[in-house]
């Protein structure tokens, strides 16, 4: 999983692109007319070349369309429009035609009706409002909405992913001492407490080893992976392409008003503290159940604040200093997803700190909590346990 | 000379919710003694050494431990083999019971060289190596004995040690318990095998139902059962009941007495001489286990 893991979303980078620059290749299209009402006024695009042909000739290359230069034939008569081709025709291609035919069609009732083409394209406007931030100093630095709803939802999505996947391990650590047996003889030389905090450090580390690792390794492969792949691609026509997705480039076009330094300090603090809570609880279900199937009934209840977080990632970003973007990222159940989902936006550092305290306040409570059941939980066998049973245990002297 | 008192629990309460797990528990381990802890499934007996452990706290009572209140500075002067036990099954067999043994406090090195002196006395030194999967249910109990004797502990705490052994490896760890007494470890020990308590404690307590019936050196708790009690055996059987001894039963020749009180054992011998030529005359005591099922029914 460690390397594995980098080699994944190096592909995740990589293969898009790469496949897009192959798509790229230049078609060329035939296009028989027993008229020139459409083929004098259709235009080579980007990647189809056009080339128009007597209907004699097209009769002869759709005998053996195969060994013929053409990708396909563009057949009009009277109107209506079809394409041969050897093989199923790409939707891009198809779309691209068409829209093409609909324009000329299109401007060609225009000049029937006696409407100058030129007004309509001169009325035509585009514009692009750019945004930037000003900060209490009244400094003006540029933002980037896109790139923050993008590294919003990535690092939160990531902390969701990995309190899950790190939690889990936990519970299913605890629940491997529990049935296997040794918790009774290790905790007869160290308290449950420390034994549950030992274990949950101790996956905090591997998590953080592993998360180090995959960003160094991601990196590292997709930068090779871009420099073999795409310089073997052959499309040097389409540098737009290739420069947008170069890590580096990317990387620097985003930190425009985007403080990344505190995001990732920021990043670090929420998936550590996030999953110190979340993993005591998943610590506590495992130490309550005899075996992982019996795990269901009460890891639901503990994911749903977390898949809760999840869906309303959306409706935060819509709106990120609404009210509910607010109160998700002071919750400290929500918190490390919502603030990250938040933070690319700016966000108050009274905010932020107050949500910091209040999810390590979170922690210590539930892993007070946590270790109560732990404690009790990990010594008893072959009961059926419930929500009530659960209850009681909390009320157990230690 | 009187032993000294190693352990000694006092009134320990400990309830859970409305169950009531011991009630008013008490036991005292005298300084190297073997000390068998018995009673009925239930009764209690691992919520007591699990207190002894610190793993749980009691509701109310005291222990005492070497003259000093129990605290976690007594974690490493005890070693306990719980009757649910069990290794990691992925690590190698060496890896583990050092990092066990480090548990107890002790050094690395330490460690090492006392699990290669216990390895070898066991000989089992080849599974070193081995992962804890490839090993039998036995082969992994004696790994387990291991390390709960390996920091020389003043205090040993077995619960069923003998369950998972076969006739061979039950002797050999016998032979171990004997030993360790002898060199002056104290150790609890709990079972269900009747025949291994009166083999090798000197002590026991019988927990029923949270609390103590019946405690104190064996021998002494099996005269108290059947106090005065002997097996004569005579060359005829016209043996009558005089003012000095009582006729229990017989069978054949043989006579259960029991003396009355105010009477010595020479003076019986004595009277029964004059009139019939003894063959045999000992102590009748009562086993163990009919000590442990009367009691209990008579609860």
């Amino acid at each position: 999983m460690t390397i594995l893991a980098p080699i994944l979303m190096a592909s995740l980078i990589i293969v898009p692109v790469f496949l897009a620059n192959q798509d790229q290749q230049n078609r060329l299209i035939a296009v028989s007319e027993d008229d020139t009402k459409y083929s004098s006024k259709i235009n080579d695009t980007d990647n189809i070349n056009f080339e128009i042909i007597t209907e004699d000739e097209s009769e002869k290359i759709r005998k053996n369309l195969t060994d013929s230069p053409y990708y396909a034939i563009l057949d009009i008569k009277n109107d209506t429009f079809t394409l041969f081709a050897s093989q199923q025709i790409g939707l891009n291609i198809r779309n691209s035609i068409q829209n093409q035919l609909e324009k000329i069609i299109e401007r060609e009732k225009l000049k029937q009706a006696g409407i100058d083409i030129k007004i309509i394209e001169n009325s035509k406007t585009k514009i692009n409002i750019e945004t930037k931030i000003i900060d209490a100093k009244g400094e003006v630095t540029d933002s980037n909405t896109e790139a923050s709803i993008g590294i919003g939802f990535i690092t939160g999505i990531l902390i969701y992913m990995f309190i899950f996947m790190y939690g889990t391990m936990v519970m299913r650590g605890v629940i491997e001492e529990k049935t296997n047996r040794i918790v009774e003889i290790i905790i007869s030389s160290v308290k449950p407490f420390q034994l549950m905090m030992g274990k949950i450090i101790g996956v905090a580390l591997v998590g953080l080893t592993q998360f180090i690792l995959w960003i160094l390794l991601t990196i590292i492969i997709s930068s090779f992976a871009e420099l073999f792949l795409i310089d073997a691609a052959e499309i040097s026509n389409n540098t737009d392409t290739i420069n947008q997705s170069l890590i580096l480039d990317e990387i620097t076009k985003l930190t425009g008003g985007i403080d990344l330094i505190k995001i990732f300090f920021c990043f670090i603090f929420f998936f550590l503290f996030g999953y110190l809570m979340y993993s005591a609880l998943f610590a506590a279900v495992g130490s309550a159940v005899d075996a992982e199937a019996d795990t269901q009934q009460f890891v639901l209840p503990i994911t749903i604040p977390l898949i809760l977080a999840f869906i309303l990632i959306q409706p935060v970003m819509d709106n990120p200093d609404g009210t509910l973007a607010f109160w998700l990222s002071m919750n400290p159940l929500t918190s490390p997803v919502i603030m990250m989902v938040r933070l690319p936006f700016g966000v108050d550092i009274w905010e932020l700190v107050l949500s910091m305290v209040l999810l390590i306040l979170g922690f210590i409570i539930t892993t007070y909590l946590a270790a109560k059941i732990y404690r009790t939980g990990i010594l008893m066998y072959g009961k059926k346990i419930s929500y009530k049973e659960l209850w009681k245990w909390l009320t157990y002297k230690g | 000379m009187k032993k000294g008192i190693l352990l000694s629990v006092e009134d320990v309460i400990k309830k859970y919710g409305d169950y009531t797990a011991l009630n008013k528990v008490n036991i005292s381990v005298p300084k190297s003694s073997i000390y068998g802890l018995l009673g009925p499934n239930g009764a209690g007996k691992t919520t007591l050494m699990r207190i002894i452990n610190q793993i749980t706290a009691p509701d109310h009572g005291t222990i005492i431990f070497n003259g000093e209140k129990l605290n976690k500075n007594h974690i490493k002067d005890i070693g306990y083999l719980p009757e649910e036990r069990g290794l990691y099954k992925k690590m190698k067999v060496g890896e583990q019971a050092l990092y066990l043994a480090q548990l107890k406090g002790m050094s690395y090195h330490e460690a090492k060289e006392k699990l290669k002196y216990w390895f070898e006395k066991l000989e089992i030194t080849h599974w070193w190596s081995k992962r804890v999967e490839e090993l039998s249910k036995g082969m992994a109990q004696k790994i387990q004995f291991v390390v709960t004797v390996i920091h020389k502990p003043e205090l040993l705490i077995f619960d069923e040690p003998f369950s998972g052994f076969d006739p061979i490896n039950a002797a050999i760890i016998r032979k171990e318990i004997l030993q360790l007494r002898d060199n002056g470890t104290t150790i609890i020990l709990s079972t269900h095998r009747m025949e291994s308590v009166e083999e090798i404690c000197d002590h026991i307590a019988l927990i029923n139902d949270s609390k103590t019936i019946l405690e104190g050196p064996i021998e002494k708790i099996k005269e108290d059962f059947q106090p005065n009690t002997y097996e004569v055996s005579l060359d005829t059987n016209n043996l009558v009941s005089s003012n000095q001894f009582k006729i229990l039963s017989h069978d054949k020749n043989t006579y259960k007495i029991k003396i009355n009180e105010g009477f010595l054992v020479k003076q019986t011998i004595d009277i029964i001489n004059k009139e019939h030529k003894i063959l045999s005359f000992k102590k009748d005591s009562a086993s163990v286990e009919e000590i442990f099922i009367k009691s209990i029914k008579d609860e």
